[in-house]
């Protein structure tokens, strides 16, 4: 009954190669030695940073998914609009003087602003560009999802102008913290703090607040918690500030760790956030902050650890190859993720 | 059943707004339109353009549009209530929207809003309140806002043989005063046509009296149309016999073709320049057609088809290091050789993108396939294939096609041999769509598992939609290379990908004249109004979200949709309660500690 077609040949070639490539790099590189334990740890660190920004973002699309069934393709650039607003006032500090005078206060008001900026941003999608969609299926609303993304970075290149802009580089970030002979930079060990704390805090929302519980109920079945009595729409836009809140904190964490912001910044760590958060299992936060991570160790441990070996050229060009690779082995053997449920598959 | 007692229907009946607060309303959102175009810096850019040299610019006409758009919409809304009680709501409305613009306008002079706001330059400053200060200038926009709604709402309300007129004969000189520079170019044959031109024209554009001359002549047009011309025609018309009435149409048809193909020639080659990436981006348009409009597959990868239509020209035909010819024993090739075996390689690089993606549907669709797109991208820029395909340097010097001893260099050459490939691709993407396959693809959109069920294969049926939307774009890339002559990894971003699907939605999904009006809309004038080019994508974004709201089977939906449209109507809320419940059991939740 079950022959082996074509079709089943080309995906276990892909599955086959993938392996091959990981098993051999690895050999590979760990035989040539390129790469001290100083390194590997820094590459490790590096990862877990920019993974736990991911993760921020990648509980947007979850939790957004979870109420909506909504692929909210816009959520990278909300988190642009965070880092953005975040640029103004860092600026605007830096020229002051007060973000090296009094860091703590300084980076809570850039927080604060992104957090404001992107969660406004955020229900104002969802109210103008979303809200009308609630009730239709097919390919309409995620069409008009990418139309908002549009709309967003083309809205912020006009108004604040398409270059790079560099983000203030104050010294104390540039500090190290040194223990046994490894290093951690300021800034990495702070975003990944920032970041392990707010999703602390959204876990406690999410599973201790009446609004969590009524968002865990609607995600369930939307109709049956309506009958509950939960304001649906309340919930949706409780649910799109929430993950506006994160997407603005990731932005600033981003923009730190990378020191630049333009208009389309947002648009490849939301791609890859959506990744992560259907590695995890899209609808299940914990997932998301679990897929957030391992996409970043791999997307950042990977181009030394596998390409290097088989002998790519310049293989940290690769770096969003490795990432997009994942995305689709996930999309296509395994939709439902790592902690998800067998959902994915049935309504994808 | 008053609302009260039925509690289903409460919240469905609103009261009915005054019209005071409806134009309250209206203002507010064309206020903010015009706030918006401003600070996005729309409005500066167009400000720079005249309609009427020394009277009015694009700028001017933007603003008096949404002026005239507020007092309308509230006139529209309130049709039935006659002039006199709108009057003032008009006035609030169009005053309203001045009221915005001009606290703009206030707070520009008062705060240092340009170290945020690039665009917010003082001669922007300048413009809004008419060289005036602080307290005329505003007040006087604020003015012309209310006065100019007044207009709109005592526009919209006048009798259809007045308004008729006044739009034509305004639209005329908006398109005879916008694309001057185009109008004098076609205008140079000929001593009378000169003369006309010169009698119209300045050389920076429509001379007062010349637009004085085209709106009257537009409108005594349109009036001599509406109340007597359009009827002899129309009797003229069911005189002839059934036949004569075919040959009368297609006479039509044949009128508009030569027009198309004798068009460039007239106008020159940037018209030809424009026309050709238009035909390119139909080709596009008709292969994404196939997977998203006809089988449902939203591919967001569909430029890497439209890639390697173009590296397979470039590698088979180009003179350079990188060319096969150059290392290998094959020969170099002419374009005419290259261009099949680039289509074919598309075709199979399709199939080859298919079939992973085979299980995944819907949105995760979506994401996958954009997520191949850009794996293509990332592998052809790096420097791991660059001794193959040039990496970020590209290849050059690839050759124009020729026939003959004659070559196709000029824009309006390349634009026949688009016309020539879009036309031969039209033909078969018509007969595809009638065909069994087509109907297969229409059942898969419908609905993947009952499609199944009714016995057509899924897999073959959907790769074939994959392999042929991408022979498309081959074709489309393969051209496009001859066309610059040189290509470079950073010619095949994702933007392509959306603006072609952005052109399928606005013409109408599924539909084959969709697929031109949509390219002529999004590509074409953008590119004739060349500085919007900046701004060309937030129309598109705009635009899908728009369409998607308001008309989403586009400009010119096909019959199939048009129908099925027309019957569902009113049942275009698709009732998911069932769906729900059907999933419900196997939905997972936003935290696994939800479940008992």
């Amino acid at each position: 009954m079950s022959r082996f077609t074509f079709v089943d040949v080309v995906l276990w070639g892909l599955r086959i190669g993938v392996v091959i490539v990981v098993v051999g790099g690895t050999v590979g590189t760990l035989i040539k030695g390129r790469y001290g334990a100083a390194q590997w740890f820094d590459f490790l660190v590096f990862g877990i940073t920019i993974g736990s920004v991911y993760a921020l973002v990648a509980l947007g699309y979850t939790m957004v998914y979870g109420v909506l069934r909504l692929i909210n393709f816009a959520h990278g650039d909300i988190m642009m609009t965070g880092a953005f607003s975040g640029y103004f006032v860092a600026s605007h500090f830096a020229e002051t003087g007060l973000l090296d005078r009094n860091p703590v206060i300084a980076m809570a008001g850039i927080l604060a602003v992104a957090v404001l900026t992107s969660t406004s941003i955020a229900v104002l999608t969802e109210r103008l560009a979303y809200r009308p969609f609630r009730h239709v299926r097919g390919l309409a609303p995620l069409i008009c999802a990418i139309g908002v993304s549009f709309f967003l970075e083309q809205t912020f290149r006009g108004s604040f102008g398409s270059g790079i802009r560099a983000y203030p580089d104050p010294q104390w970030q540039k500090e190290v913290i040194s223990a046994f002979g490894f290093g951690v930079p300021l800034v990495e060990a702070l975003v990944v703090a920032a970041a392990f704390v707010s999703m602390l805090v959204l876990y406690l929302i999410v599973q201790r607040t009446r609004m969590g519980t009524a968002m865990r109920a609607v995600s369930e079945d939307t109709d049956a918690a309506a009958l509950m009595g939960i304001d649906v729409n309340k919930v949706v836009v409780f649910t799109f500030a929430l993950g506006g809140a994160m997407a603005g904190i990731a932005g600033v964490c981003y923009a730190f760790v990378f020191k630049q912001v333009y208009f389309f910044m947002g648009f490849t760590p939301g791609i890859k956030a959506f990744g992560a958060a259907v590695l995890g299992g899209i609808g299940s936060v914990p997932g998301a902050m679990l897929g957030g991570l391992f996409l970043g160790i791999v997307e950042s441990v990977g181009p030394a650890l596998f390409l290097d070996g088989i002998g790519i050229p310049a293989p940290y060009q690769l770096r969003d190859l490795i990432a997009f690779t994942l995305l689709i082995m996930v999309l296509i053997f395994r939709p439902h993720g790592i902690l998800g449920e067998r959902m994915a598959k049935k309504r994808a | 059943m008053s609302p009260a007692t039925s509690p289903a229907n409460y919240r469905r009946q609103r009261r009915e707004r005054s019209p005071l607060e409806l134009a309250l309303g209206v203002g507010l959102i064309f206020g903010v339109i015009a706030v918006y175009i401003a600070v996005v810096g729309i409005l500066p850019l167009i400000e720079a353009r005249w309609i009427v040299v020394g009277v009015v610019s694009l700028g001017d006409a933007a603003l008096i549009t949404i002026a005239l758009g507020a007092g309308a919409t509230v006139a529209w809304r309130r049709a039935s209530q006659g002039f006199l009680p709108l009057a003032l709501p008009s006035l609030v409305a169009g005053g309203i929207a001045g009221l915005l613009l001009a606290l703009l306008a206030v707070a520009m002079q008062f705060l240092e809003l340009r170290q945020i706001f690039i665009s917010l330059s003082p001669a922007l400053l300048g413009t809004l309140t008419f060289g005036l200060d602080v307290p005329l200038g505003p007040a006087i926009l604020v003015g012309a806002g209310a006065a100019i709604g007044l207009l709109g709402a005592a526009l919209t309300l006048a009798p259809s043989a007045i308004r008729r007129p006044v739009i034509v004969g305004l639209a005329f000189v908006l398109v005879f005063g916008v694309f001057q520079e185009l109008i004098q170019i076609m205008m140079q044959f000929g001593e009378l046509v000169g003369d006309l031109r010169e009698a119209l024209y300045t050389w920076e554009g429509l001379s007062p009296e010349g637009a004085a001359v085209i709106f009257v002549v537009a409108a005594g047009g349109a009036a001599l149309w509406t109340t007597t011309l359009r009827r002899r025609v129309e009797t003229l018309f069911a005189r002839l016999t059934p036949s004569q009435q075919g040959y009368a149409r297609a006479a039509k048809v044949i009128l508009g073709v030569l027009l198309l193909v004798l068009f460039p020639v007239v106008a020159g080659s940037y018209i030809g320049q424009v026309m050709m990436l238009v035909g390119l981006y139909i080709l596009m348009g008709m292969g994404l057609n196939l997977e998203v409009g006809l089988a449902g597959l939203l591919d967001l990868g569909f430029v890497a088809f439209f890639a390697v239509g173009a590296y397979v020209t470039a590698l088979l035909t180009a003179d350079s290091p990188h060319a096969l010819a150059s290392y290998t024993a094959l020969p170099s090739l002419s374009y005419w050789a290259a261009m099949p075996i680039a289509v074919l390689c598309s075709i199979i690089v399709g199939v080859l993108f298919g079939i992973p993606v085979l299980g995944v549907r819907g949105d995760y669709l979506a994401v996958a396939t954009m997520g191949l797109g850009e794996i293509v991208r990332v592998i052809v820029q790096s420097d791991m294939a660059a001794p193959l395909l040039g990496g970020a340097q590209g290849i050059l010097q690839i050759p124009k096609p020729r026939i003959g001893g004659f070559e196709l260099a000029d824009p309006v050459d390349l634009f026949y041999l688009t016309l020539a490939a879009s036309a031969v691709a039209a033909y078969f993407a018509w007969r595809l769509e009638n065909s069994r396959l087509g109907r297969a693809w229409m059942a898969v959109r419908d609905d993947e598992d009952v499609a199944q069920a009714l016995g057509i294969n899924l897999v073959k049926v959907k790769l074939l939609a994959y392999g042929l939307g991408a022979a498309f774009a081959g074709l489309a890339g393969s051209i496009f290379a001859v066309m610059l002559t040189s290509i470079y990894p950073s010619s095949f971003q994702l933007l392509i990908s959306i603006n072609v699907l952005a052109l399928i939605i606005v013409g109408g999904m599924g539909s084959l004249p969709g697929v031109a009006v949509g390219a002529v809309a999004l590509i074409g004038l953008p590119e004739l109004l060349r500085e919007f080019g900046e701004f060309r994508f937030l129309f598109y974004g705009a635009a899908l979200i728009i369409m998607m709201r308001i008309k989403p089977e586009g400009l010119w939906p096909s019959a199939t949709r048009r129908r099925e449209l027309r019957a569902a109507a009113g049942e275009e809320i698709v009732d998911e309660a069932p769906t729900e419940a059907a999933f419900a059991g196997t939905s997972s939740s936003v935290a696994p500690g939800a479940r008992p």
